[in-house]
């Protein structure tokens, strides 16, 4: 049985994302890319230097990965809207992912205007991949909006603390019917296993991978803890008990 | 209400003895609390004693700054325009009472300019002109950003305090940041050091982020030029400035700079000269209060210096640069503002970064053209 994971009609085996800021060199995208086996690579537009020899990011990514082009720097739906049409009329696909960000102390996303980008973006036929706060309303509400998937944070951006979300993932793992991929704050394989166990879709990971000694073989144990997780949620791990199996404290005398 | 309004809070003499007094267990428990840092922690860090701490602030400022910028360090070059200034700045080469040759650049120069700079791969441009609304308005300045956005992916304006419409017709022109000293947070200090010309107005000078924040800018660096007057009062004051324009435009980036001094035509001496040790306590104690906010480093400062600030928390480095007007692209520069220590070219800046680990960046942003 092959396991995939569709988003817009493309079937994807792998179930990690990365993310390319923060490398301490370009060289290292294509072994990152190739030792995580990922299938989608995001790329800021504001780093995209398209006049440089050498310093265009796009060069760097192999041609069978989608790029993933996102609105870093856009303060409110307008602005994440011209990004994303910058970005394919320069040639990086119709996939995006939206990040308005309102706040440069948290690095936060606003979603109220990443509803409202979702929904102009949705409209004009692009594949649309909101970052968000996770919250169950504005998930519901991106995905009527046209949303191909959700990606709720973990934790804030770069602190690599983990899913601190979990209780409100979980939530959204279990109301939203478009794939939530768990973007931001994972900063080590383990809490990715942790998310694909409770039934995230994917998980996008940059600055776990990118500040490690050896980012090359981070990818690598993150490309392996994702199917680790995933095959650990499609077997569906045993009901977890306070109490030994054969003992029944409270309900025993009614068998007795 | 504005920061003027909120430095008053600060500006008494108790504050000089909040820093002093801060004592090695208080030091130790701010540069170990792993939650945000407050105003009080912030002096703290900028006491005497925390000298004694700055291989322990560093480590902590390194592993922030690797979390929130990775591996990058991000390019740009300053482009004098024009040095024709009706201001008295005392420590300053274009103060007007120095008779040094008066020039601004045509637009064909500007272009000419442009294209020599573009060559070296740079896409963060930062304008500079004196204080001149005769020979250089702000229109004189919106023509010039014109001719500049077809070479530029960002362009920043470092010139005279202007108002907020002057500011949004910047913008619309395709101005993303603003760069701002106030030079001295002192006001009595300020004063002195600014007998002469419109700079006089201090709090119209103070208040100059905030009305680019209202006007919709992108980016806001700001900085004391340090030297002038005592240098933990003015980190701090710097440092609170931060804060406060972090809180009041949420959406902004903001940055901060810490020029030091240079000699220049004039012969000023500072009567406050910041040392290296001082200098890296007070990068140090902006990146532990303030984790996102951008670090510049100009040529103002030695390579040596430069590498090896660079992990210590800078995020934002100049290079190629000169302070004459125009020069790039012609063999015999003039006079400069300052005299800068890090001659370095742009090619020569990108092996030095990358030799340190790290990716030097050309491009950090995208003109919006609706």
């Amino acid at each position: 049985m092959t396991d995939y994971l569709t988003i817009a009609g493309v079937r994807l085996t792998s179930r990690l994302f990365v993310g390319t800021g923060k490398f301490a060199s370009y060289d290292l995208i294509p072994k990152v890319i190739e030792a995580s086996r990922t299938q989608v690579v995001t790329v800021a537009l504001r780093r995209i230097d398209f006049d440089t020899p050498g310093e265009n990011m796009l060069e760097y990514i192999p041609k069978d990965v989608i790029v993933m082009p996102n609105t870093s720097g856009a303060r409110n739906a307008e602005e994440a809207a011209r990004i994303a049409r910058i970005a394919r009329e320069a040639g990086c696909g119709n996939w995006v992912k939206i990040e308005v960000i309102t706040d440069q102390k948290y690095l936060l996303p606003d979603n109220i205007e990443t509803i409202k980008a979702t929904e102009i973006l949705a409209k004009e036929g692009f594949v649309v991949l909101p970052y968000m706060s996770p919250d169950l309303m504005a998930a519901k509400r991106m995905v009527d909006a046209g949303a191909a998937a959700v990606m709720p944070l973990g934790a804030p951006i770069g602190t690599n603390r983990g899913l601190k979300t979990k209780e409100l993932l979980r939530i959204l793992i279990e109301e939203i019917e478009a794939p939530i991929v768990v973007d931001a704050g994972i900063g080590r394989p383990s809490e990715a296993v942790e998310a694909l166990e409770m039934g995230a879709a994917a998980v996008l990971v940059n600055t776990a991978i990118a500040t490690a000694d050896d980012p090359v073989l981070m990818a690598e144990a993150f490309g392996q803890a994702v199917e680790i997780g995933r095959k650990a949620y499609l077997a569906g791990p045993g009901a977890t008990s306070e109490y030994a199996a054969a003992s029944s404290p409270l309900t025993g005398f009614l068998s007795q | 209400m504005t920061f003027y309004d909120e430095m008053q809070r600060y500006n008494n003499p108790e504050l000089r003895e909040r820093i002093n007094s801060a004592t090695k267990p208080e030091i130790e428990r701010v540069i170990n609390r792993k939650t945000a840092l407050t105003v009080g922690d912030f002096a703290k860090l900028l006491a005497p004693l925390a000298s004694d701490y700055l291989e322990e602030m560093a480590r902590r400022a390194s592993m922030i700054t690797l979390q929130h910028f990775g591996r990058t360090v991000l390019l740009y070059t300053p482009l004098y325009l024009s040095n024709y200034c009706v201001n008295h700045c005392v420590y300053c080469g274009f103060n007007y009472t120095n008779s040094i040759p008066r020039r601004k650049l045509s637009l064909a120069e500007v272009e000419a300019e442009a294209e020599a700079i573009a060559k070296t791969g740079l896409k963060h441009l930062l304008i500079l002109t004196g204080e001149s609304r005769r020979h250089s308005p702000v229109d004189y300045i919106r023509e010039c950003v014109q001719v500049l956005k077809k070479y530029f992916s960002s362009i920043s304006i470092e010139i005279y305090p202007l108002g907020v419409e002057e500011y949004a017709q910047l913008i619309k022109a395709g101005v993303d940041g603003l760069t701002i000293y106030q030079e001295v947070y002192s006001e009595t200090a300020y004063a002195g050091f600014h007998p002469g010309g419109p700079k006089r107005n201090y709090r119209f000078r103070l208040e100059a982020p905030e009305r680019a924040g209202a006007a919709g800018i992108r980016t806001i660096n700001i900085g004391a030029l340090l030297g002038l007057h005592d240098w933990r009062s003015e980190a701090f004051f710097t440092g609170l400035h931060a804060y406060y324009l972090q809180q009041k435009f949420p959406e902004i980036e903001i940055s901060l700079s810490v020029p030091r001094i240079r000699p220049e035509v004039g012969g000023f001496t500072p009567e406050s000269p910041v040392s290296d040790r001082e200098l890296v306590q007070i990068i140090l104690a902006f990146r532990l209060f303030l984790p996102r906010v951008g670090i510049t480093l100009s040529t103002r400062e030695s390579p040596r210096m430069r590498d090896h600030l660079i992990k210590l928390g800078v995020t934002k480095v100049s290079a190629g640069s000169l302070t004459t007007v125009g020069g790039h692209s012609e063999a015999e520069p003039g006079i400069g503002q300052f005299e800068i220590a890090d001659r370095r070219s742009v090619q020569e800046m990108y092996q030095a970064i990358t030799r340190l680990g790290y990716k030097p960046i050309y491009k950090d942003w995208h003109l919006l053209e609706a």
